[in-house]
């Protein structure tokens, strides 16, 4: 193969993933999830998609797992024993053989002639230095090029802990008007 | 999670040496990267998004180490709520001033009168400086809500 440090790290990251759906211990199964996470981030990297990667390490890593074992400490510390369902199984199996059917179409990784490299990357690339005159282009692009959707994604953010805020503490007092009315 | 239940036999985080003064060691050092992250993101990788998550996990590891209500007096969670809401203003705000200075919305050429490129600057700064405040207090609040409900 072209790109062994590549071919080593995607075998990783399959070796990772088995090993986090056999394992029974849930605390192991979340630090290998933060381990994922970094192999992911060690992939993007190499394919010089140094935010992604930036990005990955940080949530998926960092936050993700913290946030996996915090819920750990709230159930068991292990997965309990059932029987393999036919259902769930296949559903997935077959999810994961579409995916993986639907990358038949997509370009070579490094190919010239994918769709990203047409001529609208070059806009990008030209324009960045000479509108903006900083180096870092995924910053002008989602800053400036589609500063609607990167306003879009906040607003996302804001509306999902506005949701878990909700669920979360508007739950703990109803939990509490409930043993009130116990007590009384 | 801050607080282990002690029938365990595990020590609280905060009592184990090794672990409290490396993480205060860290912890500044973690929360000025964010902002070097935060500042450097027109020159090198990084942004808001990416600062603001680091940010926040500085919070939580102290959280973590020193527990939950230790962090809570240094991070008032009402403080917090407020600014999740301030990030987004401030972002759509630098858009609204756009328009009243007589460009587009998010049009930052606008915000300086003598140099467009200034005026991008400008604005770039101001709408990375929303998106890294509300994702830090976004990540902050989930975990101060994820953290505090196991709690009786």
């Amino acid at each position: 193969m072209a790109f062994p440090v590549e071919v080593v790290l995607f075998c990783l990251l399959l070796i990772t993933a088995v090993v986090i759906a056999r394992l029974r211990d849930l605390f192991a199964a979340a630090m290998l999830t933060g381990m994922f996470s970094l192999l992911s981030a060690a992939l993007f990297t190499l394919m010089d998609a140094v935010d992604v990667a930036f990005t990955e390490a940080a949530v998926g890593a960092g936050i993700s797992t913290v946030l996996i074992l915090g819920a750990l400490s709230m159930t068991a510390q292990t997965e309990r024993q059932q029987r393999v369902r036919l259902l769930p199984f296949l559903v997935v199996f077959g999810t994961g053989a579409a995916l993986v059917f639907g990358t038949a179409d997509m370009p070579f990784y490094g190919d010239p002639a994918a769709p990203i490299h047409n001529d609208v990357y070059r806009e990008f690339i030209r324009g960045t230095a000479e509108t903006f005159h900083i180096p870092n282009v995924v910053t002008a692009v989602l800053g400036s090029y589609r500063g609607y959707d990167t306003l879009g994604e906040t607003t996302v953010i804001f509306t999902a802990t506005v949701g878990v805020m909700l669920l979360l503490t508007g739950r703990r007092r109803r939990r509490t008007a409930g043993s009130d009315e116990e007590t009384s | 999670m801050s607080t282990p239940p002690p029938e365990r036999g595990r020590m609280r985080m905060r009592e184990k040496s090794i672990l409290r003064v490396v993480s205060q060691l860290f912890i500044p050092f973690i929360l000025l990267f964010a902002l070097y992250v935060q500042f450097h993101g027109d020159f090198g990788p990084g942004g808001g998004f990416q600062a603001g998550v680091i940010f926040a996990a500085g919070i939580v590891l102290y959280s973590l180490i020193f527990g939950l209500d230790t962090a809570v007096e240094a991070v008032s969670p009402r403080v917090i709520e407020y600014l999740v809401a301030f990030g987004v203003l401030l972002y759509a705000g630098t858009g609204i001033a756009n328009l009243a200075l007589g460009g587009n919305f998010l049009d930052y050429k606008t915000l300086s009168h003598h140099d467009p490129t200034h005026g991008l600057h400008y604005g770039l700064l101001a709408i990375e400086a929303g998106v890294g405040i509300t994702v830090t207090a976004a990540m902050t609040m989930i975990f101060f809500c994820f953290a505090g409900r196991g709690r009786s």
